[in-house]
C-alpha cells in the first residue's frame, strides 16, 4: 500500500527547481502543468510518487518534477518501471514516454508491460514525429507524411496507441489532448486510481518539427464536431449543437444526427467504459476523423489481477507452504554428509 | 557367485556416460556421481551435451556426455576416462579417443546393428574389427535385459527399453562396490510423484547390478579410496547453483532482497531457474520479455532499493551493453553474471570458453568501467556471486562476474558455509531527511555515492543516463564537469583495489616461470603446474580471481619471474589486458579455444616448454 499525506499538497510541492528545456509553445508545457496539479490531489505522501522515462522529448519529465525519478535509455522506460514498481510496491509509478520510445525502439516492452498488468501509469506523449532528433517520422506518422527521413513521403501504416494497447490485453486506456489541461487532470486521476497499466495517450504538438499535427481535431472553430469526449454512463453525443451521436450500425460504429432520419438519443450508444468485452472500446480508439470524431476521455477501464499483486501472493503463499526460510535452510537442503 | 572377486584401491577414476542426447546420459551421470559423493567421494562433473534438445537419433553430433571423476585431484575433470560407457557406434566413435589405453568400455551390443553403425560412418563393426584391441569391451545385450525386466513390471515395451541407462548405472555401481542404498534413494526423490516409475527403475538397476556380478570381466573390480577432506558438513553443487545460492546469501546478509531480472539462455539459464524457487525468502525473479528488459528492471529495482542482479550468457551480454553504461552512469549497484559459452554471436551455446573477458572489460559506450571478477571452480561461484554482491552494494558500481559453462554445469564436492560466517555487507543507505544529502556527493576517499531510497522522506532527486553535475546531480554539459565525472567513475572502480585481498602465489616466491590463469581454469593450471613442479623445476602459478581492478600487488609480483605465460580458453584476452595494465613485462600464451577445458596434459607439455 502506498502511504497517504497527512498534509495538504500543492502544485508547488511537485515543482522542480530546474529550468523547464522544452520549446516555446510546445504541447509538454501543458502536460506538466497538468501533472503538477493533479500529484497533489491523489493522495500519497510526495515521497512516494517516482517518475520514470526514456529518452526524447517527453522523456526529460523526471528533471521537471520534484519526485523521485529515473531517466532511462532509449525504448526502455517501461523496463527500468517493471523493477521499480515490481520491487517497490509503496511507489506510485509514472512513466513519461513517446510514440518512438515506446512503439519503436521500445515497442517489446510496452505490450508486455500491458500484458502483465503491471500498476503503472504510463503517459504517452503522441506527437507522431521524432523531435529530439530533430524531425523522423514515427510509429505514429500517418501513411505518405513527408519528414527529413522520408523525404519521399513514408511507405508504412502508422500504429494507432489503443489498438495496440487493447491487442495486449490493456484493462486501462485513455486519450487526450494537450489543448485542454484541465480535462487532461481528470483523466490522470481516473489513471492514478486504476489498479493495473493504465495507458493514457497524449496527443502533443511538436511546435518545431510537426506543427499542426493534430490541428484538424483542435481547431477551435471544429473541434467540437471532431471530438467525442467519453464520460462513462453517458450517451456518445458530440457536435457544435450536441445533436450528433455514436450509434452501433451493421458495419461498426456510425456517426448519427439526432432528429434526422427518426434517430433519437435512444439510438446513440451509453459509454460502458468498464465493459470487460473489449470490442466497442477497440472500435471508439479506432474513430478517425474526418469520417468520425476522435474519441477522447477514458476508453476502457476494466478489473484485472496485477502483475505486482500476483507477485506478492506467491511470496507470501510460499512463505507459508515452503520450508525453506533462510539460505542456511538452503545450503542444508537435499543430499548432505559429514566428515568427520 | 563367483570367488575369485579382486577389489583394485585407486586414488582416482574418471568415468564418461555418453549416449543420444535422448538416452538419459544427464541423468545417469548425476545419479552416479552424487552416489560417488554420498560414499564419502570427492567428485567433479563435467557435462558436454549437444545445443539441440534431440539431435538426430544414433548421430556423431547428437552425442551427449557426462563425464564423472571420483578420488583425489578432483578440482579439475580428468583428462582421460576410464571407464566410458557409450550406449550406441556415434557415442562410442565420439568419444574414444578419450579412453585411456587399457580402460574399460561398455556399450550396449544391441545398439551396434547395421542403421547406427551406418549413422555413426563406421564402415565395419569396431566391436568385431580389432580396433578396440587396446581396451577391454563389454557388450551385453543391454536394452533386451532392460527391457524385459522393465516390461515384466508392467512398462510399455518403448517405455521398458528406455529404462538400459539404469541398467548400466546398476553394473557401473557394481564395478565400484557401491551399494544401491544411497542410489534407490536417489530415484525415490527424483521420482517421488511416480513412485511405479522409480519402483521399476530401481528393479532395472538392480538387474544391472547382478547381471554384472555375473560377468567374468567385472571380477575385478574398484574401490576408490574416501578423500581426506576437512571436517564439516559437504554437499555437491553445480557452478550454476552455487551462484543462485551465493546471490541469496549476500541478499539476506545485506538486508537488501534480491530482485533478478533475467532471459533464458543457455548455459545461464539454471541460476534464474534455481532462483525463482526461493519466493519464501522473498526473492523477486522476474523473467522478462528479452535480455534489455532483464538488466533494465534489475537497475529499476537497484534505483528503488533492491540487491539487483541479471543473469545471463555471452549474447545476453552484448544485448545488455547500452543499459550497463545506464547503471554505471547512474552509479547503482547492480549484479551482472555471465556464464560464458563459445563465441562469437550464437557460437557454441553448450560449450565453454573464456572470451567475454574483452566485452566485460570494454563493451560500452563511453568509458564505462565496472568491476570485473571472476570465479575459478563450481563451489568457488558461491564465493564469487557474494563477492559481487557485496562490492556492488558497497560501492554503489555495477560488478561483472564470469564464470562458464564448463564450472557452471559442473559440479563438486562443496563445504558447506554458515551465512552468518560470510563477511558483513554495508551498503551506502542514506538516512530520511538528511539535509546534507546530494545525489552526487562522493565519499572523499573512495569516491562512492549514497544510496538514497525512493520513499524515503527528504531525499527526492532524480538521476539517469544524461551526464550529471558534480555534487549536486543536476543534467551537466559542462566540458570541465564531464572529464572530473570520467575521472571521478574510473577512479572509483580503482579503488576498488584497497578492498580486495593481495594476489596469492602456488609453488616458487621468484624465479624462472609464472604461470597466469583466471577463472574457471584454475584446476587444470593448478594440477600441471603442480606436476611440474614434481618433476623439479621452479615454477609458480598466480591464479586471479579480481580482474577489474587487479590486486595491488600484482606488478610487484610478476616482476618476480623470469617469464610469464598467461594460459587462457581465448586467444589471448587477459594476457592483452595486463599488456595494457603492466607493459613492462614480456607476456608469453598459451591458448585454446576450442570449447572445451585444457586438459592437464597439454598444459604440461606446454609449461615443459618453457624451459
Amino acid at each position: 500500500m502506498i502511504e497517504k499525506t497527512t498534509e495538504k499538497l500543492s502544485k508547488e510541492d511537485f515543482a522542480s527547481d530546474q529550468m523547464v528545456r522544452w520549446c516555446p509553445g510546445c504541447g509538454d508545457h501543458a502536460i506538466l502543468s497538468a501533472i503538477e496539479n493533479v500529484f497533489p490531489q491523489i493522495g500519497y505522501k510526495k515521497e512516494k510518487f517516482c517518475v520514470v522515462s526514456g529518452i526524447g522529448c517527453s522523456s526529460r519529465l523526471p528533471y521537471y518534477l520534484n519526485t523521485y525519478g529515473i531517466h532511462g535509455i532509449h525504448g526502455r522506460a517501461n523496463a527500468i518501471a517493471t523493477g521499480v514498481r515490481l520491487f517497490n510496491r509503496n511507489l506510485s509509478v509514472w512513466i513519461a514516454t513517446g510514440d518512438g520510445d515506446s512503439l519503436a525502439i521500445g515497442g517489446n516492452h510496452f505490450i508486455h508491460i500491458i500484458r502483465r498488468n503491471l500498476d503503472v501509469n504510463i503517459l504517452l506523449f503522441n506527437n507522431e514525429i521524432y523531435g529530439l532528433t530533430k524531425g523522423q517520422y514515427s510509429p505514429t506518422s500517418p501513411m505518405g507524411k513527408i519528414t527529413k527521413s522520408s523525404p519521399q513521403g513514408t511507405i508504412e501504416n502508422p500504429f494507432t496507441v489503443g489498438e495496440l494497447v487493447l491487442g495486449a490485453q490493456g484493462t486501462f486506456f485513455a486519450r487526450v489532448i494537450d489543448t485542454n489541461p484541465k480535462f487532461i487532470s481528470e483523466v490522470l486521476l481516473e489513471a492514478a486510481k486504476h489498479d493495473g497499466t493504465s495507458v493514457v495517450e497524449m496527443l502533443q504538438n511538436c511546435v518545431i518539427f510537426n506543427d499542426g499535427a493534430h490541428k484538424y481535431i483542435t481547431d477551435r472553430e471544429f473541434r467540437d464536431d471532431r471530438q467525442l469526449i467519453l464520460k462513462h454512463g453517458q450517451p456518445m453525443i458530440f457536435g457544435k449543437d450536441q445533436n450528433k451521436g455514436i450509434a452501433l450500425g451493421d458495419n461498426g460504429l456510425k456517426v448519427v444526427t439526432i432528429g434526422k432520419n427518426g434517430v433519437t438519443e435512444k439510438d446513440v450508444l451509453v459509454h460502458d467504459m468498464y465493459r470487460e468485452d473489449p470490442g466497442i472500446h477497440l472500435m471508439l480508439a479506432k474513430m478517425k476523423p474526418p469520417e468520425y470524431p476522435i474519441a477522447l476521455g477514458v476508453i476502457r477501464s476494466v478489473v484485472a489481477a496485477t502483475y505486482d499483486q500476483l507477485m506478492e501472493n506467491l511470496i507470501e503463499t510460499h512463505k507459508q507452504s515452503c520450508a525453506i526460510h533462510s539460505v542456511d535452510d538452503i545450503l542444508n537442503s537435499g543430499d548432505t554428509w559429514d566428515v568427520k | 557367485m563367483a570367488t575369485q572377486k579382486q577389489i583394485l584401491g585407486r586414488n582416482s577414476v574418471v568415468v564418461k556416460f555418453a549416449g543420444d542426447s535422448g538416452d538419459g546420459m544427464q541423468l545417469t551421470g548425476t545419479l552416479f556421481s552424487d552416489a560417488a559423493a554420498l560414499a564419502g567421494n570427492d567428485i567433479a562433473t563435467f557435462p558436454d551435451y549437444p545445443a539441440e534438445i534431440r539431435a538426430p537419433h544414433n548421430t556423431v553430433a547428437g552425442v551427449s556426455g557426462y563425464q564423472v571423476h571420483i578420488g583425489k585431484e578432483t578440482r579439475i575433470i580428468g583428462d582421460q576416462c576410464d571407464i566410458l560407457v557409450a550406449m550406441n557406434p556415434a557415442a562410442l566413435v565420439a568419444n574414444l579417443k578419450w579412453v585411456k589405453k587399457g580402460g574399460m568400455i561398455l556399450v550396449d551390443g544391441d545398439a551396434f546393428d547395421e542403421p547406427a553403425l551406418k549413422k555413426a560412418n563406421c564402415e565395419t563393426n569396431p566391436l568385431e574389427d580389432e580396433s578396440l584391441s587396446s581396451y577391454i569391451v563389454v557388450a551385453p545385450p543391454i536394452t533386451t535385459m532392460a527391457r524385459e525386466t522393465a516390461q515384466a513390471l508392467g512398462m510399455s515395451p518403448k517405455d521398458a527399453a528406455r529404462t538400459k541407462n539404469m541398467f548400466c548405472l546398476g553394473m557401473i555401481y557394481f564395478a565400484f562396490n557401491f551399494e544401491l542404498d544411497t542410489p534407490c534413494k536417489l530415484l525415490d526423490k527424483r521420482f517421488a510423484k511416480k513412485m511405479d516409475v522409480a519402483l521399476i527403475n530401481k528393479q532395472v538397476m538392480q538387474k544391472g547390478y547382478n547381471f554384472a556380478e555375473t560377468l567374468e570381466l567385472f571380477q575385478t573390480t574398484y574401490r576408490v579410496a574416501p578423500v581426506d577432506l576437512p571436517k564439516g558438513k559437504y554437499r555437491n553443487i553445480t557452478g550454476n547453483i552455487a551462484t543462485a545460492w551465493g546471490l541469496l546469501a549476500a541478499s539476506e546478509r545485506s538486508g537488501h532482497k534480491l530482485f533478478l531480472g533475467s532471459y533464458p539462455i543457455t548455459p545461464a539459464t539454471d541460476i534464474l531457474c534455481e532462483l525463482a524457487k526461493y519466493k519464501s525468502l522473498s526473492a523477486k525473479v522476474f523473467q522478462a520479455e528479452d535480455e534489455i528488459a532483464g538488466i533494465c528492471s534489475a537497475i529499476g529495482a537497484a534505483y528503488s532499493g533492491a540487491m539487483a542482479c541479471t543473469t545471463t550468457s555471452g549474447p545476453g551480454l552484448s544485448l545488455k551493453a547500452e543499459a550497463l553504461g545506464l547503471a554505471v552512469i547512474t552509479e547503482l549497484p547492480l549484479i551482472i553474471v555471465d556464464v560464458q559459452r563459445g563465441g562469437p554471436s550464437t557460437g557454441l551455446p553448450t560449450k565453454s570458453e573464456q572470451s567475454d573477458l574483452n566485452i566485460a572489460l570494454y563493451g560500452r559506450n563511453g568509458e564505462a568501467p565496472c568491476i570485473v571478477i571472476a570465479a575459478s571452480s563450481p563451489g568457488d561461484c558461491f564465493y564469487q556471486a557474494y563477492n559481487a554482491a557485496k562490492l556492488a552494494l558497497e560501492t554503489m558500481t555495477p560488478c561483472i562476474l564470469l564464470t562458464d559453462g564448463y564450472i557452471g554445469q559442473g559440479s563438486e564436492v562443496f563445504r558447506i558455509p554458515r551465512v552468518a560466517d560470510l563477511p558483513p555487507i554495508h551498503s551506502p543507505v542514506a538516512k530520511a531527511n538528511d539535509p546534507d544529502y546530494k545525489p552526487y556527493r562522493r565519499d572523499p576517499e573512495t569516491f562512492i555515492r549514497q544510496w538514497a531510497i525512493p520513499g524515503t522522506e527528504g531525499l527526492r532527486h532524480r538521476i539517469g543516463g544524461l551526464e550529471k553535475s558534480d555534487v549536486l546531480g543536476n543534467v551537466s554539459t559542462d566540458p570541465l564537469n564531464h572529464e572530473k565525472m570520467v575521472y571521478y567513475r574510473n577512479e572509483k572502480v580503482k579503488r576498488v583495489a584497497k578492498k580486495i585481498p593481495l594476489q596469492q602465489v602456488s609453488g616458487a616466491k621468484s624465479g624462472e616461470l609464472l604461470v597466469v590463469s583466471w577463472g574457471g581454469t584454475q584446476g587444470q593450471v593448478g594440477v600441471a603446474v603442480k606436476e611440474v613442479i614434481s618433476g623439479g623445476k621452479k615454477v609458480a602459478h598466480a591464479h586471479f580471481t579480481n580482474i577489474m581492478p587487479l590486486p595491488m600487488n600484482t606488478a610487484e609480483l610478476l616482476g618476480k619471474y623470469k617469464k610469464i605465460l598467461v594460459c587462457e580458453l581465448n586467444s589471448g584476452q587477459f594476457a592483452n589486458y595486463l599488456r595494457i595494465q603492466f607493459p613492462q613485462y614480456q607476456y608469453l600464451q598459451y591458448n585454446k579455444v576450442q570449447g572445451q577445458p585444457f586438459t592437464v596434459e597439454e598444459l604440461v607439455n606446454e609449461i615443459n616448454k618453457q624451459f
